[in-house]
């Protein structure tokens, strides 16, 4: 999948990175524990969370995923924005809930950070 | 190639910048061209003992030397100490406050991570005298080599 169909999917808007809208990705991983993220095969993956915090941008780019997704239409502040820019990390939000978010991304056959499905 | 060695200082409880040692250690490693996998792990232990000092730790002292044969981690701070290492290394135990587990830390997996990712992590502390946690990798195994 490419991050301008996840768009469409999710419904969700870019806040910064849509120059790399063309970017392909075929697994997710969901969480508000950074530590989970950081745990896990994130690489080359994209990011879905409800926190909007300076460090989902700089667990991002540690665990080298794609693109981060926020839920509920979250949006973090201009500083973490900015942030995500410098590291040319893609992000988005969605008005829908994680729970939801997650049920849209796996019927198109995404699976999660390990393949399982 | 000689050892490089590049430190970088933490100040405790600065979340803004908490996250900058490790991304530039990561940069710096792959400007040196070491395996990606081997970054990530890297990458990885940094940032989770990085955000362990900013927590709980007080200001530290970020190091990374680079070898030859092996890439060395080591951070060192100032702050209250273990009192038990293997209790502080098990899954889910956690001495974090909450305003930490808002950030998406402090749920007790900081440790495992790192032991997980790293060859070999020696922790040497002492209630009251600071907290020293040194991780060793192995580059020859995956060095140049593709990311698997």
């Amino acid at each position: 999948m490419k991050l301008f169909e996840l768009a469409e999917t999710l419904e969700a808007t870019f806040i910064c990175g849509e120059n790399r809208e063309n970017v392909g990705f075929d697994k997710v991983g969901a969480s508000d524990l950074m530590s989970d993220i950081l745990s896990a095969l994130s690489e080359d993956g994209i990011l879905l969370t409800g926190l909007a915090t300076v460090q989902v941008v700089n667990t991002a780019v540690i665990a080298g995923v794609r693109a981060i997704v926020f839920v509920r239409n979250k949006k973090p502040n201009p500083g973490v924005i900015e942030m995500a820019r410098e590291h040319e990390m893609p992000m988005l939000t969605t008005p829908y809930s994680m729970f939801v978010s997650c049920g849209r991304l796996y019927a198109t056959g995404l699976t999660g950070l390990n393949g399982a499905r | 190639m000689p050892a490089l060695k590049k430190c970088f200082h933490i100040k405790g409880r600065d979340f803004i910048h908490a996250g900058k040692a490790s991304i530039s250690v990561q940069n710096m490693l792959k400007q040196l061209n070491v395996a990606p996998s081997l970054i990530r792990r890297i990458a990885v232990c940094g940032y989770e003992g990085e955000m362990n000092a900013v927590m709980h730790g007080g200001d530290a002292v970020f190091s990374v030397e680079i070898n030859t044969d092996r890439i060395v981690l080591e951070i060192s701070d100032e702050g209250p100490g273990i009192a038990d290492i293997d209790k502080a290394k098990e899954k889910g135990f956690s001495t974090a406050a909450d305003e930490f587990r808002e950030m998406g830390f402090g749920a007790g997996m900081g440790l495992p991570n790192m032991e997980n990712n790293s060859d070999q992590m020696i922790i040497e502390s002492e209630p009251g005298k600071g907290t020293v946690v040194r991780m060793f990798f192995e580059t020859c195994e995956t060095s140049g080599s593709q990311d698997g």
